[in-house]
């Protein structure tokens, strides 16, 4: 070929590996992947413009609806945030519930992640096989909260629904075949000799380059970073559970599948334990439609790792300003890093390592300059000064911080 | 006339087209056992080939129509033609010559230059990067397959197929010292017929399909029915290389018998498939040469000293 140099593949926005649209535009030389361009935004809906619009309640309803697989992380740190600037003391057995679906979830997702892990290295099996496990679990959701996707369970307050002894019972049971089921997995992720050539010392990510990206979650954690939002700054219950972070220091995807893996296990031991201490009382208490002025920052472990909503109350029932920023936001720059001078071979499970979820991450963001001498983009040092001088009209004085 | 309904009907194309896809509904009913789940119903490959049939063929502008046309039907004539030369009951084939074995591994390599050229004349990126890796996969397995293949012939000292046939027919004991050559025969076909671990050509979640990205229609369906055959016809050279049992037994039994031992191997490759996941296209290759290689030498070692032992 005349412009070998220039052999560009489409990875994307339609793609098999891909689940959701995303693009990556990739330069390729023979087999090996010479530069990377990812571009996000085919999924942006909209979400956070149409929470200014809406009550509390109805956007709780909408971000709920941001992810498909990590709905719960998404409603619920936003009504911790909108909780927060209320000052609205929420009831314990309502924190415990919480945090029990928020577990259930993160058991459902990693499942799933490991099926398409599975299906990103062209071992169908075992995406057959953690996809039908993962319908106990989908059950269990089923049965605690009336739904298997978007649970709906979390209200201002609390949550709308109590669970009772049998579901307890139910809950237990379930967790002990799955426990099973991922032991299985442990040994099939250490023994395989397939899976263990195709996940090591791929898409590696020191330490330190974890760091310098800013890479969230089990992405992080492969990497040894020792950092879990559930620690670190408990919310709900997790003050009062006793669990381990899992970290792991293989640094590649393989390290990201140990410590999923090893993640299930602590959410079955966290399960056991909240329903263990499950205190009695009310699961909600009233709020008023009107919230305080004041804003927040709420953070929430989601299994794909921290989640961040930024909220702006106004004194009215609406929110002036709803940010969110989904975990995949985080990650996906690391991708591009990751993937540098290896093979094609291992773009689909290096980009399904991280766990995107591209609908969650999608925002638009349009920077206009309204003339020549005030330009939208600022640099780093506009940045740094801009901030020193806003601070600094505050009383506080950063400008000897670099 | 013979001759013609010998090349046609059995055991040419027709018998062929309705026992590889069996073979295939074997294939997909066994993986999906495997993967827990129910799996097709019985006339599903029939059924997806119909579909095809039925559909419109789409040609990119940018091929070359008249290779894009030929090269399935070049891949279908080879592998059909190379059924001919292989005994299906008994020890006799429709047609033998002394190095037909040789005849037979050339023709069913045909498909995959095929589909090299097929893919790179649809000026597809996907099925250029999916060609490619098709040859070079081409290189890694073929010389452990020839190895493997051969290794029984030379302990029967003869290059036909059938010639073989009787050898190990007189002497069915002696193919028990080609197990490793088995081994290393199934473990090439795997790369052969494109199948996980070895389905490098055609990794769906890096190149969509690799070579077959711009097929459609009847080509496709041809494709398809070609790859089909491939494995019956792979399948039914391992089966005579290595399984020559019972061939001294009514012919009727013996072609029975043929079948059952061609759907044991396709089991073992549904088995196979099952329980791997797809490896790159360097440890693909690394693993060929490393392992499969060797332990083919090996055997026809082994193979040499027999002969000098047994035969004398």
């Amino acid at each position: 070929m005349a412009e070998r140099d220039k052999f560009k593949i489409p990875v994307g926005p339609q793609h098999p590996s891909l689940k959701e649209p995303t693009s990556f535009s990739v330069a390729l030389r023979g087999e090996e992947i010479t530069g990377i361009d990812v571009r996000l935004g085919y999924n942006h809906r909209g979400i956070e413009k149409a929470c200014e619009e809406r009550t509390y309640i109805q956007d709780m309803y909408l971000i709920e609806r941001i992810c498909g697989i990590c709905s719960h992380s998404h409603s619920t740190c936003f009504i911790q945030g909108v909780e927060e600037i209320a000052k609205i003391e929420v009831p314990k057995r309502a924190l415990y519930i919480r945090t029990l679906v928020g577990e259930l979830e993160r058991i459902h997702s990693h499942l799933l992640w490991l099926g398409v892990a599975g299906h990103e290295i062209g071992f169908d099996t075992l995406l057959m096989y953690t996809w039908r496990d993962r319908e106990i679990v989908m059950d269990v959701l089923a049965l605690l909260t009336g739904n298997r996707v978007n649970y709906g369970i979390n209200t201002i307050g609390g949550v709308r629904r109590d669970i009772t002894r049998e579901q307890m019972k139910e809950v237990t049971r379930a967790m002990d075949s799955l426990e099973e089921r991922t032991k299985y997995y442990i040994k099939i992720a250490s023994e395989e000799t397939t899976i263990i050539k195709r996940l090591s010392g791929v898409g590696v990510l020191s330490k330190e380059d974890a760091l310098r990206f800013c890479v969230v979650g089990p992405t992080a954690r492969a990497s040894g970073v020792d950092h879990d939002v559930r620690r670190d700054d408990p919310y709900a219950a997790y003050s009062e559970i006793s669990f381990n972070v899992i970290t792991d220091n293989h640094n590649d995807v393989y390290g990201r599948t140990v410590v999923r893996l090893k993640e299930l296990m602590e959410s079955y031991k966290i399960i056991r334990q909240l329903l263990e201490k499950l205190p009695e009382g009310p699961v909600s208490v009233k709020v008023p439609r009107k919230i305080p002025a004041g804003e927040v920052v709420s953070r929430y472990e989601a299994p794909r790792g921290e989640d961040l909503h930024y909220i702006k109350a106004n004194g009215t029932d609406k929110p002036e300003r709803v940010k969110v920023r989904a975990p995949t936001l985080a990650n996906i720059q690391a991708v591009k890093h990751m993937l540098k001078n290896r093979l094609l071979a291992d773009l689909p499970i290096v980009v399904a390592a991280i766990d995107p979820c591209f609908s969650c991450t999608d925002r638009l963001i349009s920077v206009r300059g309204e003339d020549e001498e005030t330009p939208g983009i600022m640099t780093w040092e506009n940045l740094h000064s801009y901030s020193v001088e806003w601070y600094r009209k505050r009383g506080l004085d950063f400008s000897k911080l670099k | 006339m013979t001759a013609l309904f010998q090349i046609l009907i059995f055991p040419g194309f027709l018998f062929l087209s309705v026992f590889g896809l069996v073979a295939e509904f074997v294939d997909r009913k066994l993986y999906a056992r495997f993967q827990n789940r129910i799996g097709p119903p019985y006339f599903q490959p029939f059924a997806d080939i119909i579909k095809l049939i039925a559909k419109e063929d789409l040609i990119p502008g940018e091929a070359n129509p008249k290779m894009f046309r030929l090269t399935p039907l070049f891949a279908l004539a080879s592998t059909v033609t190379a059924f001919l030369y292989i005994p299906i009951w008994g020890t006799n084939s429709v047609y033998s010559f002394n190095g037909d074995l040789i005849v037979v591994l050339y023709l069913l390599m045909v498909p995959a230059l095929a589909v090299f050229i097929g893919g790179w004349y649809s000026t597809s990126l996907y099925a250029r990067i999916g060609s490619v890796r098709t040859v070079t996969q081409l290189f890694a397995y073929e010389v452990p397959l020839f190895m493997g293949v051969l290794s029984p012939a030379l302990l029967a000292n003869t290059w036909s197929l059938n010639e073989m046939a009787q050898f190990y027919s007189r002497n069915p004991w002696y193919s028990v010292f080609n197990l490793i050559g088995f081994g290393v025969s199934l473990v090439a076909l795997l790369g052969k017929l494109e199948k996980v671990p070895f389905d490098i050509p055609e990794a769906e979640t890096e190149i969509v399909a690799g070579s077959f990205v711009e097929y459609s229609g009847k080509l496709l369906a041809f494709f398809r029915l070609t790859f089909d055959i491939k494995m019956v016809v792979c399948a039914s050279l391992l089966a005579v290389c290595f399984l020559p049992f019972g061939l001294k037994l009514n012919p009727a039994v013996v072609f029975l018998l043929f079948l059952v031992k061609v759907f044991c191997i396709v089991a073992l490759i549904s088995l196979a498939r099952s329980v791997a996941a797809r490896l790159r296209i360097d440890q693909m290759i690394r693993f060929c040469w490393k392992y499969l290689v060797p332990l083919a030498l090996m055997q026809l070692f082994i193979n040499l000293i027999l002969k000098e032992i047994l035969l004398k």
